[in-house]
This record gives C-alpha cells, structure tokens and sequence, in this order.
C-alpha cells in the first residue's frame, strides 16, 4: 500500500526536565520543517511543565545499533568489575578515599 | 574465563548473521524473551502475527482518542463556566496529544500516518464503540469523563505493562495525565447531583445513557472474544476483557452511591463469596450493531473526521512545499 506523504519527516525528541539534567528521548513528532518540528513537540510533550529545553533530530539521522548485537556490544563490559570503585580492597580504617 | 564466553557469544552472534536462523527457532526465542517480561523494541524480530496484532490493537487506541475528541468538542463553546471551559479544552488538547503517542507507537511497526488514516476512513480500522454515542447535554460531560475515561484508565493501566516497548511507554506517559480527566467527568457529576432535582436528574439520566456502552469498552466477554488467545501468550493485554470490566465496576459502584445516583442494573449486588459486584448481562446485539456501523453516531464522526482532514489539505500541501524549498538547510 501506497499513500502519498503529506505529513513531514519524522523527528525524534529530547527533553531537558531541568537546567544541568542530560536531554532524554521521550518521543517523536511529524513535522515538514524544523520550526515546525520545535512547536509540535513543544505543544505535545511539554503541557505539564515536563521541559525547560527541546531538541529535535530528524529520525532518519540518528544511527543505532542493532538489537542483534546487543550481548556482543555489551556484555564483555559485564565482567569488568575492576572498572568500578567498589573493586578495591581498603586498608582497615583508611578515611576520606 | 568469563571473556571467552563474551568472545563465544560474539561468535554466536556472528554465526546466526551468517546462517540465519528458521522461524520457529526464531520464535521461541521471541517467546523467551516475552516470558522474562523483556521489552520488544521496534527493529527486533517479531513473529508477523504479533505486529498485525499491534498494529490493529495500537491504531484502534489512536483512533479512539482522535475520534474521541468529537462528542467532547461540541460542547466547549456551551460550557457552563470559563473554569468548565478550560478544564474541557485542556482535556480534549490531552486526547488530541494522546491520539499523537499513540500513532507514533504503531508507526513504529512500520505502517505510516497516511495508511492509518486511510484505513479510519474507510472503516478497516475501528475506534472504541463508546464514541459512537452522542452527548446530548452537559451532563453528558460528567458521564464521558468519569465513566468513559474511568474504564479507559483501568484499560490502560493494564497497559502499561504490554510487551511493546513502544506502546508501552506511550501508556505511562497516558496514564500519567489521564486521571484528571476522570476526576474533573467525577466532579461534574457530583456538583449536578448536589444541585437541584432537576440539574441531578440529568446526572441520573447520563449515568442511565452512557454506563452500559462504557461496560461495552472492555469489548467481548472472554467467551467470545477472538483476539484474546495469542494477546496473551504475547503479553500484549495483560487482562481479560472480563476481568478488567469486573475491576472498573468494583470501582466505580462505590463513587455513585457517594454522590446519590444510581447504578441502572437491577441485578448489581455485592457478592459476598467473591468480593466482586455481580452485574446484569450486556446487550451484546447493540454492542456488535455499534461495531458494524449502525450505532447513532457512527456516520457522523467518520464524515466530520474526513471533513477537517480534507480541509486541511491545503496546510499540509503548503507544509510540504516550504519544506522542499527548505531542504539545502537541513542538515
């Protein structure tokens, strides 16, 4: 099935809850340009004061990786304990470490 | 010795790249995971099935939501107050943005917003039978929000739980902002059940219109309900039909006495034994009648649904040229 595509791109959406917290995926928005992509996610995804900034990316922009990859990408960090602080062993009343 | 099990399972990874897996392997491995309550994302395997079935089930929730929009609509421009008038405006916009979740969630599993639109128009897709209804004055308000989004919120909150990780997290961010709708439909109700006989006779009588297609919600009994079996083997409902309309009348029973209106069933008694309401059968003809078409209101949505999204032709005709002239500046 065919139609043709008179609803704009696809783009993705990121918020910023609050000054100095990271930008988070919450969604996407159909819009034909980038005005128009800032205010539709802007009336969709902030009625309730959930942002204080927006990004928008086109969809077709971001590259991900493929959920078939998922235990080859990421499990070899797994056994790594040593990469993490609780590793270690502390002498016996060391302070401020 | 846990590196080269990393470095097996990366030539494990590898190997079913090169020798495809069959279906059936394919599968289970796909049942596994449902099992372990782990989130399917959209670029996942899925069995074809699985997709036609949330696709089917997600566009229905959308078109639910934008439809729904219409009985509520006719009444802003004769709300009682500026307060009821906001209160509506701000809930109808909710349905509008919830409508948007929905259909960014089913395109997803790969249909576009045109298709969806295109199979509302021609009566492939459905929307939930209750829209089918009209509001005849504004108690009807009250009923739609207490009752209509009260059985909704017990659907969807059932829902937050579905396998789809999409369709998922568009129900928590739903459920999120739906409980105001059923609070202010309550509200509604309350103050005209407060007021004088006559303004508490029109509550009595939109509770007497609208409780019996808002049962009709949850959809067939389990008995009789075709797309329940592999829904749940899937987890993409959590609950039966039956279960979920059992629950939202345990709730609901409780909120009309409170405010002196009565339930219109006969046969509504608390059962003891089961700690559940019992309740009268539905009329299942009206229920299919409404799905086939022929319910008051059906002709009129789909036309008015057509009307605004030929009238706006034009916006999205000049939507698109100004993008194109745009195109060099992005990115």
């Amino acid at each position: 099935m065919s139609v043709e595509n008179t609803q704009g791109q696809l783009w993705e959406v990121f918020i910023q809850s609050k000054n100095n917290l990271p930008y988070k995926h919450v969604g996407s928005v159909h819009a034909s340009d980038k005005e128009m992509a800032i205010q539709n996610a802007r009336d969709l995804y902030t009625r309730r004061s959930e942002g204080r900034g927006i990004w928008v990316v086109p969809s077709n922009c971001i590259v991900a990786s493929d959920p078939q990859d998922e235990e080859a990408m990421f499990d070899p960090s797994d056994d790594k304990i040593y990469r993490h602080a609780t590793f270690y062993k502390m002498p016996e009343g060391s302070q401020n470490i | 010795m846990s590196c080269i099990f990393a470095k097996r399972i990366s030539t494990i990874v590898l190997y079913y790249k090169i020798q495809p897996m069959s279906e059936q392997e394919l599968e289970n491995q796909f049942q596994e995971r449902i099992d372990a309550e782990v989130k399917i994302e959209p670029r996942e395997w899925m069995p074809d099935a699985y997709r036609k079935h949330l696709i089917r089930q997600i566009s229905q929730h959308a078109h639910s939501e934008v439809v729904g929009m219409q009985p509520e609509g006719n009444w802003i421009s004769r709300a009682p107050s500026i307060r009821a008038k906001m209160v509506l405006l701000a809930k109808i916009q909710d349905e509008a943005g919830h409508g948007l979740y929905l259909y960014s969630a089913c395109e997803t599993l790969g249909i576009t917003r045109e298709e969806l639109i295109e199979q509302l128009h021609t009566g492939k897709a459905k929307y939930s039978s209750i829209f089918n209804y009209p509001t005849l004055n504004w108690a009807d308000m009250g009923a739609v929000g207490w009752l209509v989004d009260g059985a909704a919120i017990v659907n969807q909150v059932s829902l937050q739980r579905t396998s789809y990780g999409p369709y998922s997290r568009g129900m928590v961010r739903i459920c999120k902002e739906e409980s105001f709708h059923q609070r202010q439909g309550y509200e509604i109700m309350a103050t005209m059940a407060a007021g004088t006989p006559d303004q508490k006779a029109m509550a009595q009588d939109a509770l007497n219109r609208l409780w019996w297609p808002s049962l009709m919600m949850f959809g067939p009994t389990d008995k009789d309900s075709p797309n329940t079996g592999n829904a749940l083997k899937w987890k993409i409902k959590r609950e039966s039909n039956d279960v979920l309309r059992q629950r939202f009348v345990d709730k609901t029973v409780q909120q009309a006495e409170l405010i002196g209106l009565t339930i219109p069933d006969s046969d509504l008694k608390w059962n003891e034994e089961t700690g559940h309401y019992d309740f009268g059968e539905i009329n299942w003809e009206e229920f299919y009648n409404v799905i086939k078409g022929n319910g008051p209101a059906n002709k009129q949505r789909i036309k008015h649904h057509k009307r605004a999204h030929d009238e706006g032709a034009w916006v999205r005709k000049a939507a698109t040229a100004y993008a194109n002239k745009q195109k060099e500046v992005l990115v």
